[in-house]
């Protein structure tokens, strides 16, 4: 049975009768290849229509009230990530917004999926009208930027801000909100929401344990990690198999050490940036501290989770994050633990910047296509957000900063909060902020952190090498064509 | 009845082709198209750029590498998982000792709960493997650094999946392991299906077990090895290895780009980057790929069909 012999009989039988086995397959290869239509037809599939300014939603009365003219009784969609930061501050929000304007329906969902459920809408022309485009399933900003997907948020900027008519919101944002919005030109894509103190974490208690303070050079470093190894204790530890974690505390001691034109310099991919003596002298710092042994052992296999548990449970003193490490990190961290963070150490006096130089920027970024019915409104939505009222109810919830510069004063601020918040009144002007992760994300994250630092930081490289790679890497960046650039204003 | 044979035939065939044109082969047309302009994905305007992917493609180094990746998972994965299924269904339903007044054929003592431990991770996600094997490969406190340190082997303490030279091998290892399973129980189905007195034949002519193995159950076998052969090398062209790589892996498809595949490099430039076209053009060449293994297995494998 089932033999070869078998089948050929069959077919012969079936021949006998009229359609053999072969003329069956002949004519249904024939019948699958007039099915194939013709290439205009094809033009118009996944990608869908372009959209136009039909049925955009007609501007309302521009009042005090109402500075952005929002159509009152128009439908509002909101899209949010549902992430770390969860989804209940944007709902109070929205409550805000439907108790504003009584007759207009919002239409809120989060979801994680953000780029598997807004893809297709902008594809078809019909995005929401507010969008906080996080996660990790991130639309990439630079490419709906260069489509010209995004509304530019300006109107918003310069309305009078929710709790004071006098002053613009603008005014009213934490330094450098508003830049990070830019690509090119003074157009503002996108509003930041979060705000996020990058630097080095670590644990008060331990620290005092080793009866030391935080160290404010790398020879002071080098000690304290000589004296926590005796003890038992790794120096440092980061996320390993995402290496891009390690720039959060090696970018600002660049800029410390070099100035802020160095990191500027390599934002906008010039020429042998990468070869600045500053950022020489940091890769070696850092690559001194893998060749001592300070890192903590197997740490270029954990990833962010595990490194931030060996961390919590106090295996290693210092670790490269940024402020959500306390929410993310809250069940492993220990109740006296006493979390701080700190700028990162420099390496001598001679350093261009003072110590208290700080990487700080916006997290959620939120955008309103260009294509929304209800822009004016998405804008609406983020004026509330950016209130007083709306922002303290953010940090209250989620233990984070907002791009409202101010909203922590009557609120009991949880450790970390509270020392960010400390360390960003060190920095006072010096907060620095590299765009390379938000303009050139694959550079930055597997070329520069896991190909570049990730295998230096491993001890299969050298600085030397690392620095060459990674020049090449951002050469090539700057060469590609299919790639838009962008440069600091 | 003549006149009426083709209605007929059509009406059957009408509505499963149809489905067939509109989700397979359609989709597969489309990327093609998709290949020659510059869509971003993001947006739904694109134009025409010709062969500028193709070209580029040409010259991406990372390119280069995620095919040699997926070349070796196609050939390798199969070989290894293929290779110990045989053995292990050999060793339960053909390769036990000859017991006093049992039958004539038998597997080791105890396979049929060997069978339920093989098949075992059969019934978990890929996606819960890979995860587990991510804590199982932590070199700081993962079951196997644990155990290595357990037996005092505190010296050898590989950083697995952060070793650009471990960590191929380490996501391989965990395919072959949650895919085994499945063959041993196909194997097994098959090889029960031998008659048992070609076996006894073979024993009275004095055939170890490893001549039974290849000169009866092997030859018995073929086409059940060949479709697992394709099936194997298909998974770990596709779903299997993307998973693997984008859960388990540094970056995911590091550390220095030691574990990028093509279906991870598709994902990449398609959801990550906003290059939608260019990451169709990967596809294609991963089109190629999967066809051209398909093919060289077929062909390869092609024996006389034998009847028993």
């Amino acid at each position: 049975m089932g033999s070869s012999t078998a089948a050929h009989d069959g077919a012969d039988r079936h021949g006998a009768l009229g359609v053999g086995r072969r003329d069956l397959i002949k004519r249904s290869a024939a019948l699958g290849l007039i099915s194939v239509p013709t290439m205009g037809f094809l033009s118009a599939c996944a990608s869908g229509g372009g959209g136009d300014d039909e049925g955009k939603a007609k501007a309302g009365k521009k009042t005090a009230k109402n500075p952005l003219a929002v159509n009152d009784s128009a439908q509002l969609e909101f899209v949010l990530f549902d992430g770390g930061f969860g989804k209940e501050y944007a709902e109070d929000a929205v409550k805000v917004y439907e108790k504003n304007f009584p007759d207009a329906t919002v239409k809120f969902s989060a979801t994680q999926k953000i780029q598997s459920t807004l893809q297709p809408r902008f594809n078809q022309g019909t995005p929401p009208d507010l969008i906080d485009n996080s996660g990790a399933e991130q639309m990439d900003m630079g490419v709906l930027v260069g489509k010209d997907q995004l509304a530019d948020l300006t109107p918003l900027l310069d309305a009078p801000s929710y709790d004071d008519p006098n002053k613009k919101v603008r005014d009213t944002l934490r330094p450098g909100i508003v830049e990070m919005g830019q690509f090119d030109g003074d157009k503002v894509w996108i509003l930041y929401y979060a705000y996020t103190v990058y630097g080095v974490w670590y644990s008060q208690k331990a620290l005092d344990s080793l009866d030391e303070q935080y160290p404010e050079t790398w020879d002071q470093m080098l000690a304290v990690c000589a004296k926590a190894k005796k003890k038992g204790m790794a120096g440092w530890t980061y996320a390993g198999k995402y290496p891009y974690y390690i720039p959060f505390s090696l970018y600002p001691m660049i800029a410390k050490v070099g100035g802020r034109e160095v990191l500027d310099a390599i934002d906008n991919l010039e020429p042998n940036a990468w070869k600045h003596p500053a950022v020489k002298a940091c890769f070696e710092a850092y690559y001194e501290l893998q060749q001592k042994g300070y890192v903590l052992q197997g740490t270029p296999g954990l990833d962010h989770i595990q490194s931030q548990t060996a961390w919590a449970e106090g295996k290693a003193l210092f670790l490269p994050n940024g402020s959500w490490v306390e929410n993310e990190s809250a069940k492993v961290i220990p109740d006296d633990f006493a979390l701080a963070v700190s700028a990162p150490s420099g390496l001598d006096g001679s350093d261009k910047l003072p110590f208290g130089t700080i990487w700080a920027s916006g997290g959620e970024p939120f955008i309103v296509p260009a294509k929304a019915k209800n822009g004016a409104g998405g804008m609406e939505q983020l004026r509330i957000m950016l209130s007083e009222a709306s922002s303290k109810n953010f940090t209250g919830k989620v233990k984070s900063l907002t791009a409202y510069n101010g909203g922590t004063d009557g609120i009991t601020l949880t450790p970390g909060l509270e020392s960010g918040v400390a360390a960003l009144d060190k920095a006072g002007d010096n907060v620095v902020n590299p765009r390379i992760q938000d303009w050139y994300v694959a550079l930055q994250k597997e070329k520069i952190g896991v190909a570049g630092l990730g295998e230096m930081m491993a001890g299969r490289i050298t600085p030397a090498e690392a620095i060459k790679k990674i020049q090449g890497f951002a050469d090539e960046a700057a060469k590609d064509d299919s790639i838009k650039h962008y440069k600091h204003q | 009845m003549q006149h009426g044979k083709y209605r007929f035939i059509v009406g059957f065939l009408a509505v499963p082709l149809g489905l067939y044109a509109l989700f397979v082969i359609w989709p597969f047309i489309q990327s093609i198209y998709y290949s020659f302009t510059d869509w971003t994905g993001l947006s739904p305007e694109f134009s025409m750029i010709g062969f500028s992917n193709y070209e580029r493609l040409l010259d991406d180094d990372v390119f280069w590498k995620s095919l040699q990746h997926s070349v070796l998972f196609a050939v390798l994965v199969p070989l290894v998982t293929l290779g110990l299924a045989l053995f292990f269904a050999f060793m339960l339903n053909v390769g036990g000792r000859r017991r006093r007044g049992g039958p004539v054929i038998s597997g080791v003592r105890g396979s049929s709960f060997y069978k339920i431990v093989y098949f075992f991770p059969q019934v978990l996600s890929i996606a819960i493997v890979a995860l587990l094997f991510a804590f199982a490969y932590n070199p700081d406190s993962g079951a196997i650094n644990s155990l290595l340190r357990a037996v005092g082997l505190d010296g050898v303490q590989p950083l697995w999946l952060g070793d650009p030279n471990l960590a191929l091998w380490c996501v391989m290892a965990v395919i072959v392991w949650s895919t085994v399973g499945f063959f041993v129980v196909l194997f097994s189905a098959g090889m029960a299906s031998i008659p048992a007195d070609l076996y006894e034949a073979a024993l009275l002519d004095g055939a170890g077990r490893a001549t039974t193995f290849f000169k009866v159950t092997l030859p018995l076998l073929w086409d059940t090895v060949q479709s697992g052969w394709v099936y194997m090398g298909i998974l770990a062209l596709g779903a299997e290895s993307f998973a693997v790589v984008q859960i388990m892996t540094t970056g995911p498809g590091g550390p220095d780009y030691s574990t990028t595949v093509m279906v991870l490099y598709v994902y990449q430039k398609a959801f990550r980057d906003g290059q939608a076209a260019y990451a169709t053009t990967i596809g294609v060449a991963l089109l190629v790929v999967t066809l051209a293994f398909a093919a060289l297995v077929m062909k390869l494998g092609r024996r006389e069909r034998l009847e028993y």
